[in-house]
């Protein structure tokens, strides 16, 4: 149905197999999360609000209830009295999200059992109708959101339960849960919105979601600047999205997925419009999924709590960049200009990212760089117009970046719960005060590195399944291709495209170095934290264990989603899966043909990239000597290119000299000081004030008396002519 | 419900009743301070009184929500009849789908900033509510208004109570801000009412005496260049009550000096009159003037400077009642857009923005008096991680600034995405341009926030901040269920206005054609 310029037929919700079926319940998918977020919220909220008193200003400063407010909300390790509900909140908070996962397989099943070639779409009411517009609340249930559904919701309910056990001491305890519902209700809404514009509502919802988690202690004002950060640059990148919009209805006159999807094609292959169209969307996406120039407020965003990190900030919110480009498939194929882009953009995210995560010491923060790196990955793949590839890594990498982020989560959970037994203030996550871990946290030692293992593209793993399909497609598209034969900046396409590999295979090495790094600084070596720590670091509860168990399985065996085609029958399932979606636009990027490369092609490379990733392994094994680090406080300041990776390049220094300072700079003295209170108040208004004083200065005793005056004299007036006139 | 209105031949009286309702209400206020005198007692009836006047005017104008026919782009609910018959001045009133939510927005407004001045307002309560009272008949009565002469007066009705409502009741700079108030917007709108003498004696030609009839002023042929000095006359009256970039200087200083009520007031309808003007007078009178290129582009131009530089300066100021003053200047900067824009989404966009405004800005000078009242300072500095002692105030607080940035799901997005989507099709850049006032609105409102409610609770003054009580609670839910109403289901709302926004378009673009035909504008 997606094959451009040929025209579709609207999708008849009463004609579609999947009408009548559990199908039609979708809407309840996100709704569910959002009554969590109600329930929550209330509970949030009720404690915690004591009306004030009737009239504020004769209560004076007495009433209120500072002594509540001492809890510490500024660091991991507050230990506080558990919040009076936290019971209930542990209870809703999962398992709306359990609920609503189940129904998304059940919606799943009803979906494969269809056949169904057109998406499904659930109206549910007008929202947007004036003019030439008519925008409905619409969901849309096809094989792109229901994969995407399910990471959320199977993925986030993992996340969820972990936070039973990360949170429940949190004096926020409710309120947290409220923002982990609401956001899940957003990305529901992103994934499942069957037009950009409620996609965008889901968009901008995440990103709020987004503020809130990573400010979530406030108090802190470096994590109050974190979120603010993630917020305005979000909304540099929706500036993008939002012009991409106002495009397609200038020149489509339609916004929904199947109306664009099908019309694509009226604006012409590789026109200007849809070039544009592309690159602003692309803009968008380089705003929420972290992308050059965009990508600066993720690492900050490990601010939030770790749960949420891995929730948003891995799995999912930050993959829906990706999702947009798979959605728009049928734009970015007609687009090679902005698909190459696309792609150039992911491959130079991909290997600067990697060069930064080599020498961070949080373990969170490397973490933060790889995902920023990983998602390049996957924007090379959509990028290629290989949208099975970029989708299949998505899932893959929320797999194993979950299991990460949740993994640090279990490692930062023990270093503070033995930072705080001792009343030590050290940095419970600098890798360099930990070393020896495995010892300690057994499961999470074996379940991290299963991942580690994972994104680094060790066979079988799921990551090499993934991070392969990505690198041969970009591989077999050099050739026989519209991007191939397309050029970006005078550089043919095909040149661009080889470049784009070998960026790959060497984001690729430096994703086995600095995970290497990560997993000896953190589990092996000696213990750095400490005598008296060290008697404290055990492992957390099962409630938070198990979830990162089913992680490591899913880690382990998702390859089986998507083998590669020499595998037969079991191979390409994902891709198949999602054809009736993406498959067009994919075939119309390779001129009609499947881009497989040749079997014995195909395992050159695949034996490449892995000697590639052990190589990067056994280097880092290597060179790197856990033993000879030193905790934190004791180690000395890198220099020279160190020093320069462990401040990212120097970047937010630089956004905040070129852009931030001269921004408020400019409103404060030249438009606030200079022209707004100096020249057109002062000049102009008070000035041509003056002057009439000078003029009627004579009357000046008189001025503000004239004006009273004449006011009374006008309202008595209108008075009596509106009552003689009632009387008539 | 309609069936029940037409029972009671709710059109033929509602009108009147509209503006007589707080004029009688003002008088018996006014009258019950003469003689019970200004006692504590005494002060409590006039609140309390001024405050039921304002919710029977609410609940009876409800009705105009069902009365009116949707499908009609007409005058309806009209009411005629002979005035100051020398001068051919009729009491004519009416409303229509641009005018119909402006009504209701001031009918819900204001009791809600009666009841946020409940307790702040503590000397001469009597003059203040009977000044608010008259000033509800002024606004309704410029909104109502279908003869233009009686649109003039009760625009210079509105103003006499809001200027002793700025200069006795306000802040330290009162009389400083309140004169310029009314000098500023007094000096605009006497060209106005020249303007408006020259129309309804031209009107009146054929009939051998003036006419100052809405539809006959309407019909007038003009001349090129009495229409390009009358649509400038309207303009000025018009921008700098909206205001316009650079007529804007006014507003802040008295934002910052009107008591709180005052500057609910002020943002929520005052400024919308100016915007109202423009839709109803200098756009259908004189669209030969208003769509010629370069007077479009130049107010559109104009328009975009107030989005971005309202931004702008908004984002340094350091009184958090100068931000939400200058946040106006932007948001009504995207009124302008959409209505110069002239496509149905542009203008529905920016009736919707009117609205919308009118509801998140109220609320944020709503929630900035309710905590000056506690602290007695503006200063965003002085504050800081309250959210910890006042949870409610903060939510409620963030909620509101969210919908005022315009995050989806609230009336802001409703609002900006359809002014933005239909002006991007007459003017694509300077739309793309506007639009980066959304990145900006984000900076400012979230970077106040954040040093307000977020950071760390570092004042001792402000650990012992009482959190909202029960009234300020109640007068904020309805304002709350507007927000997200408009942004999840506006259709309603939406489908009220459709039918008068598509005339107007037609219209507009339509005598602009045949304008430009037989006439010669250019060389000015």
């Amino acid at each position: 149905m997606l094959l451009p310029g040929v025209p579709v037929q609207e999708a008849a919700g009463a004609a579609h197999p999947l009408a009548g079926t559990v199908a039609d319940l979708v809407w309840l998918v996100p709704v569910l999360p959002f009554i969590g977020f109600l329930v929550n919220g209330m509970l949030s909220l009720l404690p915690a609000t004591h009306m004030g008193p009737a009239d504020p200003a004769a209560a004076g400063h007495d009433h209120g209830h500072a002594g509540e407010g001492d809890a510490d909300y500024g660091h991991d390790d507050h230990h506080v009295a558990r919040h009076p509900y936290h019971r209930i909140v542990s209870l809703v908070g999962p398992a709306v999200l359990g609920i609503a996962f189940a129904l998304t397989v059940g919606i799943f099943f009803a979906l494969s059992g269809a056949h169904a070639e057109e998406p499904f779409v659930r109206t549910l009411f007008p929202w947007l109708v004036t003019g030439d517009l008519h925008l409905n609340a619409a969901l849309q249930v096809d094989q792109l959101s229901i994969v995407m559904t399910l990471v959320v919701t199977g993925v986030g309910f993992l996340i969820h339960v972990f936070s039973v056990g990360y949170m429940q001491d949190d004096p926020g305890y409710p309120r947290y849960f409220a923002y982990l519902n609401l956001f899940v209700f957003f990305m529901l809404v992103l994934v499942l919105g069957a037009s950009y514009p409620v996609l965008f509502v889901g968009w901008e919802g995440v990103g709020l979601c987004s503020y809130l988690l990573i400010g979530y202690w406030y108090s802190d004002k470096a994590n109050a600047d974190a979120g603010k950060k993630a917020f305005v640059m979000n909304r540099i990148g929706d500036f993008g999205f939002l012009v991409a919009m106002f495009l397609l209805f200038a020149n489509l006159g339609v916004l929904d997925f199947v109306g664009v999807s099908g019309r694509a094609a009226e604006l012409g292959e590789g026109s200007a419009v849809i070039t544009a169209v592309g690159l602003f969307f692309f803009l968008g996406c380089a705003g929420k999924s972290a992308q050059i120039p965009l990508y600066t407020w993720l690492p900050d965003a490990m601010a939030g709590p770790t749960p949420v990190s891995a929730l948003i900030h891995a799995a999912t919110m930050v993959t829906a960049g990706v999702y947009l480009v798979a959605r728009s498939s049928a734009i970015f194929a007609l687009a090679p200009v902005a698909s190459l882009t696309v792609a150039l953009v992911g491959a130079i995210t991909a290997l600067f990212a990697a060069t930064i995560g080599l020498k961070q010491w949080d373990i969170k923060k490397v973490l933060a760089y790889s995902t920023v790196s990983q998602l390049g990955y996957m924007f090379i793949g959509v990028g290629v117009g290989a949208y099975a590839a970029g989708v299949f890594h998505l899932v893959t990498h929320a797999f194993f970046k979950a299991l990460l982020f949740l993994g640090s989560g279990s490692v930062i959970f023990a270093m503070h719960r033995a930072y705080h037994h001792t009343g030590s203030h050290a940095d419970a996550q600098d890798m360099r005060n930990m070393g020896g871990l495995r010892k300690y946290l057994p499961w999470t030692f074996g379940l991290m590195w299963v991942a580690t293992l994972a994104i680094a593209g060790i066979p079988p793993l799921s990551g090499f399944f993934s991070k392969d399909e990505i690198l041969a497609s970009v591989f077999a598209r050099r050739s026989h291709s519209t991007l191939a034969e397309a050029s970006l900046l005078g550089i043919p396409g095909s040149v661009l495209l080889t470049f784009i590999y070998v960026i790959g295979l060497a984001a690729a090495l430096l994703t086995a170095i600095y995970m290497t790094r990560m997993m000896l600084y953190t589990f092996h070596g000696p213990n750095r934290s400490g005598d008296a720590e060290r008697q404290e670091l055990r492992e957390a509860p099962w409630v938070m264990t198990g979830p990162l168990v089913v992680l490591g399985v899913l880690s382990a065996v998702g390859g089986y989603l998507n083998f590669p085609a020499f595998f037969g029958s079991v191979g390409q399932k994902l891709h198949h899966w999602l054809e009736p979606v993406t498959g067009a636009s994919a075939l119309h990027i390779t001129h009609g043909e499947e881009a497989h490369l040749a079997v014995g092609t195909e395992l050159a490379l695949i034996g490449l990239a892995v000697l590639i990733a052990l190589g990067g392994m056994a280097y880092a094994y290597a060179r790197l000597k856990p033993a000879a680090l030193v905790p934190k406080a004791q180690s000395p300041e890198s220099t020279g290119i160190e020093r320069l990776l462990e401040h990212k390049y120097y970047v937010d220094e630089a956004y905040d000299r070129a852009i931030v300072k001269p921004v408020v700079g400019l409103s404060r003295r030249v438009l606030w000081r200079g022209l707004d209170a100096g020249v057109i108040d002062g000049l102009l208004v008070n000035g041509s004030g003056f002057l009439m004083r000078g003029l009627g200065w004579v009357g000046a005793r008189l001025q503000s008396g004239q004006v009273g005056t004449y006011a009374w004299v006008l309202v008595i007036g209108v008075l009596a002519v509106l009552g003689a006139f009632s009387l008539t | 419900m309609a069936a029940f209105l037409a029972s009671i031949n709710y059109n033929t009286w509602i009108l009147p009743a509209l503006l007589i309702i707080p004029t009688i209400g003002s008088l018996i206020v006014w009258l019950h301070g003469a003689v019970a005198g200004q006692g504590e007692a005494a002060s409590m009836t006039a609140r309390r009184l001024t405050l039921w006047i304002l919710i029977l005017e609410f609940i009876v104008s409800i009705g105009l929500w069902w009365s009116l026919d949707q499908q009609n782009a007409q005058w309806q609910a009209v009411f005629d009849k002979p005035w100051i018959e020398a001068w051919g001045t009729r009491f004519t009133v009416g409303v229509d789908g641009l005018s119909v939510m402006m009504v209701l927005l001031t009918t819900l407004l204001m009791p809600l900033a009666i009841l946020g001045g409940w307790t702040s307002v503590r000397k001469k309560v009597h003059g203040y509510h009977s000044l608010m009272l008259i000033l509800t008949t002024g606004m309704l009565g410029v909104f109502v208004a279908k003869d233009l002469f009686l649109f003039y007066v009760m625009w210079e009705v509105m103003l006499v109570p809001m200027y002793f409502i700025i200069g006795i009741w306000g802040g330290e700079r009162r009389i400083y801000a309140s004169l310029k108030f009314f000098v500023y917007t007094m000096a605009a709108s006497l060209l106005m009412l020249v303007a408006i003498v020259y129309l309804g004696v031209a009107a009146g030609e054929p009939l051998g005496r003036p006419t100052f009839d809405y539809d006959a002023i309407l019909a007038l042929n003009l001349s090129p260049t009495a229409s390009f000095w009358l649509f400038g006359a309207f303009f000025l009256a018009f921008a700098v009550k909206v205001p316009m970039f650079p007529f804007h200087t006014w507003l802040p200083d008295a934002h910052v000096e009107a008591p709180t009520a005052g500057s609910v007031i002020l943002a929520g309808i005052l400024l919308k009159l100016g915007t109202y003007g423009f839709l109803r007078i200098a756009l259908p009178f004189f669209p030969g003037v208003a769509m010629y290129p370069w007077v479009r582009t130049t107010i559109i131009v104009l328009a975009v400077i107030g989005v971005i530089y309202g931004s702008l300066v908004a984002l340094v100021q350091p009184d958090i009642k100068k931000l939400v003053a200058y946040s106006s200047v932007a948001h009504l900067g995207f009124v302008m857009l959409g209505i110069f824009a002239l496509t149905v989404e542009s203008v529905q966009g920016a009736l919707m923005v009117m609205i919308g405004h009118g509801l998140s800005t109220g609320a944020l000078f709503l929630l900035v008096g309710i905590i000056y009242e506690r602290t007695h300072t503006r200063l965003i500095d002085d504050y800081g991680g309250i959210a910890k002692v006042v949870p409610l105030f903060a939510t409620i607080l963030t909620i509101v600034a969210l919908s005022s940035i315009g995050l989806p799901g609230t009336n802001g997005f409703v609002a900006e995405f359809l002014v933005m989507i239909g002006a991007f099709r007459t003017y694509p850049i300077l739309t793309v341009l506007s639009a980066t006032g959304v990145i900006l609105a984000a900076a400012y409102l979230l970077w106040a926030l954040q040093r307000m409610i977020y950071n760390k609770l570092d004042k001792p003054a402000n650990k012992t901040l009482p959190d909202l009580n029960w009234r300020e609670f109640g007068l904020l839910v309805p304002i709350l269920v507007g927000i997200l109403w408009l942004g999840v289901y506006p259709k309603p709302v939406l489908d009220r206005m459709e039918a008068s926004a598509q005339k107007l378009v037609e219209d507009v673009g339509r005598n602009a054609e045949r304008q430009r035909a037989s006439m010669m504008l250019g060389g000015r």
